[in-house]
């Protein structure tokens, strides 16, 4: 506590003088009133500025008077929470725009048929279709990526955190921090190159998987190091000294404490690649018809389904319609994958006090 | 995880003291258990670094041939012609646009995003907390091409006002001169990358500060600190380096980030000193927007320019583990 | 939180009663139950998809459903893996629909990747033959030679379509521009919409003062490669730039794509851009092109048709790349058009993909495929090439 100490206020009672419970409210609709009034008063016709008055003006005047009634760290306090408050709303409102407009956009083809049926042989610019293996397609990369990048990614971190001294650990933190900043479409190339050009395969999902778990490894690492830290060093020791070895006090106390944040750092990873059109373009390449198999022949994938119908649509509205409703499937997928992810992670977290 | 239950009948260890416990556990590889651990993690380690070498290998190849095929300057060339004779191509304005769409993305998101994990860990109530929670996660996971379709159709015609307003207010500044074209400029773009990186960094920050040990908290709130002081006294510097590098991570998406741009973005080989005109490119945009259709010696181009996007992130990285690791005292960390 | 945690572990008393075995059975347990799970949802998920066939929509699949005697499937089968040109796209789509009723065995996907990425694909071997806005380049073709074998690479002209100029401008509905006068504005030498220069051209519109907002491609693309030559070829003095898929003109503005240029001269009042006349969808109003004809042409299919007919054979033996003439002076004949080829080998072709090229390539140089292609807003190649087109497609091995 740098601040003043608490004696510093000529409080008579031990409880200071504080502002009733409805006084927030009071100064809004207050600030609101006078900022439509200078509105008026002013000529200024744009309601945004109305707006943006008020806001300066609740702000102004909950410190003005909760630093007279309660004190100014106490108004401190007041002009903190508001400002929490317009963070808060400032930031719903084009995330739930971008839901809402998906989401209305979205539904009008958006059904059973739109499910379980490919594109085939209809053309982009007509009606009809549906995302069925670009759902296959998505969901086959998507779970060999991470296959491959999460064990890889999570001994990284665990090996980085735990063991971590020295030269390799310097070269690996400063190569997962140059890894972060691949652009997508680099990776690609190179899987292209190696996989494709030098190997001799052809086009599959797997291609694409590989390109995808490159960019999810570094994003796993970076997370789960964090997250790995924030252990505190006491349980660590709690657990050394009652005999049991290392390993299984990450297995078992390092990695249960910090399940959630990997989870949700995993998440975070799994959203990125789900995401990806430039790799999967360019090693995917893409189908209009079903395809089972990732190890062989072209596949899709819901990005690239969502990129090719918005570029190739030639203007049509049954194309854009396409593409709305396959990025409604888009974020139902991931929405589903968080949910269960939730589930795990709350399933094997210890129980914390908050 | 199998190799736990090969061990799990391991005779249990003669007592030790304590600190000859931590430091045969610090090195790690005193029983075949850990030793198999430490081999595993670091040989993921290894497994990493093999995959970056060769990535870095490829880039540096392909980069060399072509800078030496440039004819023009290839950091000052304001020009990107790699299909005439002689290719002429430089990186100048794409530096420009990348660095400045993630500056103003950064400026809009940060601050907002701490705003919103403290909301979520320290001000809503428990369960709306929760749901908001739920819902900014979702969002993080929304693609950038759902970013991309929704800024280039909602966005951007939503811009005008703002663009105008500026324009009037602020336009004598220069940075914010409108000559009335399209709003997909710079500021639409950084403004796009802010409302996408916007949940990554909130999650991120959220558990960071969910792992605030709760003693320091009660400490504070029992010294009578209001609200506000908890959470810049003890709050605030234990989530320092876990904001820091949530930062970075939403730094690289914005960074990185191709389809959102390359919908939004109105791209010219120009550099303007005014947000809101049409000036500069990224590097994601322009290699997406340039490698269906180059040549040989044009893809080789675009990929030194994804080299030249690997060291700008590599930098900023890099200054953000030099604050990390000072910080790290406040932290509570271990690393 | 760290308390909590601790005693759990502190509590168990020596370490030996902590049920850690036991509960590590159980999460296998569990871990497995999970992926069985997902296994079986997936495989459930496989089980119940199918591709969409086109008969569930009335679209341009019935319109000809009868020619589909024009197919001839001999032995084709398999996978035929194809890409490049996005211009042609459409074309290829109604082509597919088509083939796919007459051969079901073959199973065609072209990739609009673009035409760089489609010659790429060809040269690494990797397609059957790639769709090019652009005749092979002398390096292009040296490279192709490996995909085939030693032997050469040919340009088949396939699929013909105008560049449309499209305009937003409110109460102007007929505007006549020349390429000079284009090249100005794209060029932003001419900045507002009553300009002498196009008032000139339009003594009957009643043109605003609005700004002009010049939209070009940023990305590379056979369409600005296209338009650029026209105005390089028709209006020299005014379009010093060397032309090329990548924009070289300084300032004006640029978006991803036709359909992203065609977004924007929806939305921008005082737009103008060009794409391919299938994006001049939904009101957008397009401009009357000034040639050496005594009247302005209109961007339509049949007046492309006419241009190109004009066009001449410029590459050797049974490479058929074409120089179009962007000067014409027949009536009614619209210059700025593109034409799409497909590249194949000439010999050497994939073995295990040949018969189905071959089918394919046969049946849209056909007098039925080229039909189709005035349906969805393309022009067919004219009689003299796509004659020559088929005798060559004939002798392909």
């Amino acid at each position: 506590m740098s601040t003043a100490p608490v004696s510093h206020r000529r409080a008579s009672t031990l409880r200071g003088a504080s502002l009733p419970k409805w006084s927030p409210w009071a100064i809004a609709v207050g600030s609101v009133a006078v900022a439509a009034g200078i509105g008026l008063g002013a000529g200024l016709d744009s309601k945004v500025q109305w707006g943006l008055i008020a806001a300066i003006l609740f702000v102004l005047g909950t410190y003005a008077i909760a630093a007279r009634v309660e004190g100014r760290r106490q108004a401190k306090d007041r002009v903190a929470t508001s400002l929490v408050w317009v963070c808060f709303i400032v930031a719903v409102v084009p995330l739930a725009s971008l839901i809402w407009e998906t989401v209305k956009r979205g539904v009008k083809v958006f059904d059973v048929y739109f499910l379980t049926h490919s594109m085939g042989v209809v053309a982009d610019t007509q009606p009809g279709g549906g995302i069925y293996h670009a759902i296959i397609g998505t969901l086959e990369q998507v779970a060999i990526a991470t296959l491959i990048a999460v064990p890889i990614g999570v001994l990284t971190a665990i090996y980085l955190v735990e063991y971590g001294r020295g030269k390799l650990a310097k070269a690996v933190t400063f190569f997962v921090d140059v890894m972060t900043g691949i652009p997508s479409i680099v990776a690609g190339l190179f899987i292209l190159s190696f996989w494709i050009l030098i190997l001799d395969m052809g086009y599959s999902g797997f291609a694409g998987s590989l390109a995808l778990s490159i960019l999810m490894m570094p994003v796993v690492v970076r997370s789960t190091e964090e997250m790995l830290k924030l252990v505190p060093n006491e349980l660590r020791e709690a657990s050394l000294a009652l005999g049991i070895p290392k390993w299984r006090t990450i297995l078992k106390v390092v990695l249960p404490t910090s399940i959630g944040g990997i989870t949700t750092g995993v998440m975070l990873a799994v959203a990125r690649i789900t995401g990806e059109t430039a790799p999967v373009l360019l090693l995917v390449w893409g189908t209009s018809v079903i395809n089972d198999n990732p190890f062989s022949d072209p596949q899709a994938s819901l990005p690239l389904y969502i990129y090719q119908q918005y570029a190739n649509s030639a203007g049509s509205g049954a194309a854009y319609d396409r593409a709305w409703a396959a990025a409604l499937a888009l974020i139902a997928f991931v929405m589903i994958l968080n949910l269960a992810a939730r589930g795990i992670a709350r399933w094997k977290a210890p129980k914390t006090g908050r | 995880m199998d190799i736990s239950t090969q061990n799990a009948e391991a005779p249990p260890p003669t007592p030790q003291p304590s600190a000859a416990v931590l430091k045969s556990a610090s090195r790690g590889a005193t029983r075949p258990g850990d030793r198999i651990f430490l081999g595993l993690s670091r040989g993921s380690g290894i497994f990493l670094l093999a995959i970056m070498a060769a990535i870095a290998a490829f880039l540096t190849y392909r980069a060399a041939l072509a800078i030496s095929k440039d004819h023009g300057n290839f950091l000052t060339t304001f020009e990107w012609n790699t299909s005439l004779e002689p290719a002429t191509f430089g990186i100048a304005v794409l530096a420009f646009g990348t660095v400045v769409s993630a500056l103003i993305a950064m400026v809009l998101a940060v601050p907002v995003a701490v705003g919103i994990a403290l909301f979520i860990t320290h001000y809503a109530p428990r369960r709306l907390g929760g749901t908001i929670a739920y819902v900014i996660d979702l969002l993080a996971a929304v693609p950038s091409i759902v970013y991309g379709l929704w800024g280039a159709l909602v966005l951007v015609p939503h811009m005008d006002g703002l663009f105008g307003w500026l324009d009037h207010y602020f336009g004598w500044t220069g940075i914010f001169e409108w000559q009335g074209g399209a709003p997909r400029s710079m500021l639409t773009v950084g403004i796009l990358l802010a409302i996408m990186i916007l949940p990554i960094i909130t999650n991120v920050s959220r558990e960071v500060f969910r792992q605030v040990p709760q003693m320091h908290e009660e400490a504070a709130l029992a010294l009578g600190a209001t609200r506000w002081e908890v959470i810049r006294m003890s709050v605030l510097p234990f989530g320092r380096s876990g904001v820091i590098s949530a930062s970075m991570l939403g730094l690289g998406r914005a960074l990185g980030e191709t389809m959102a741009v390359a919908t939004v973005l109105s791209p010219t080989f120009d550099i303007n000193a005014s947000l809101l005109d049409p000036g500069g490119g990224t590097f994601a945009q322009n290699i997406a927007s340039k490698f269906s259709e180059a040549t040989p010696l044009g893809q080789d181009a675009l990929i030194a320019s994804g080299l030249v996007l690997f060291v700008i992130t590599l930098l900023v990285n890099g200054a953000a583990r030099v604050i990390i690791n000072r910080r790290k005292e406040y932290s509570g960390a271990n690393a | 939180m760290t308390p909590t945690l601790a005693r759990r572990h502190l509590d168990g008393g020596s370490w030996k009663e902590l049920p850690k075995v036991k509960l590590q059975r159980k999460n296998r347990l569990r871990a497995l139950s999970l992926g069985a799970v997902a296994v079986s949802g997936a495989l459930a998920l496989t089980a119940c998809g199918s591709d969409d066939t086109g008969k569930s929509n009335g679209g341009g699949s019935s319109a000809s459903a009868s020619n589909n005697s024009a197919i001839k499937c001999d032995d084709a089968k398999g996978q035929l893996q194809a890409s490049g040109s996005s211009a042609q796209k459409n074309a290829i789509d109604a082509w597919v629909a088509q083939f796919k009723a007459a051969c079901s065995s073959v199973q065609i996907n072209y990739n609009p990747t673009g035409s760089g990425a489609g010659i790429t694909a060809f040269t690494q071997g990797q397609t059957a033959f790639a769709g090019s806005d652009s005749p092979l380049k002398p390096e292009e073709a040296t490279a192709a030679k490996k995909a085939c074998g030693g032997n050469a690479a040919i340009d088949l002209p396939m699929v013909g379509g105008p560049i449309a100029i499209g305009y937003n401008l409110d109460g102007v509905d007929n505007l006549t521009l020349d390429a000079s006068t284009l090249a100005k504005i794209f060029d932003g030498k001419i900045t507002t919409w009553n300009d002498k220069a196009i008032a000139k051209l339009n003594p009957d519109a009643k043109l605003p003062s609005t700004k002009i907002q010049a939209f070009h491609r940023s990305d590379e693309s056979g369409t600005t490669d296209n338009f650029t030559k026209y105005l390089k070829a028709v209006a020299p003095s005014d379009w010093k730039y060397s032309g090329g898929k990548a924009w070289q003109a300084k300032g004006g503005q640029s978006a991803q794509g036709s359909s992203g240029l065609a977004q924007q001269v929806k939305q921008v009042p005082g737009a103008i851009s060009y794409f391919e006349l299938s994006y001049a969808a939904d009101g957008i109003n397009t401009v009357d092109l000034k040639t050496d004809a005594a009247t302005p042409v209109k961007a339509t299919v049949e007046n492309a048709t006419k241009a190109i007919a004009t066009a001449k054979v410029a590459g050797t033996g049974n490479d058929l790349a074409l120089s179009l003439n962007y000067k014409p002076t027949e009536e009614g004949a619209y210059p700025l058009t593109l034409v799409t080829y497909e590249i194949v080998c000439e010999k050497g072709n994939k073995a295990d993909t040949l018969a189905a090229t071959k089918s394919f390539l046969t049946y849209i140089a056909s007098e039925d495929g080229q039909k189709l292609l005035t349906d969805a807003k393309y022009a067919p190649i004219p009689d003299e090439i796509i004659t020559k087109v088929r005798s060559t497609i004939s002798s392909l091995s």
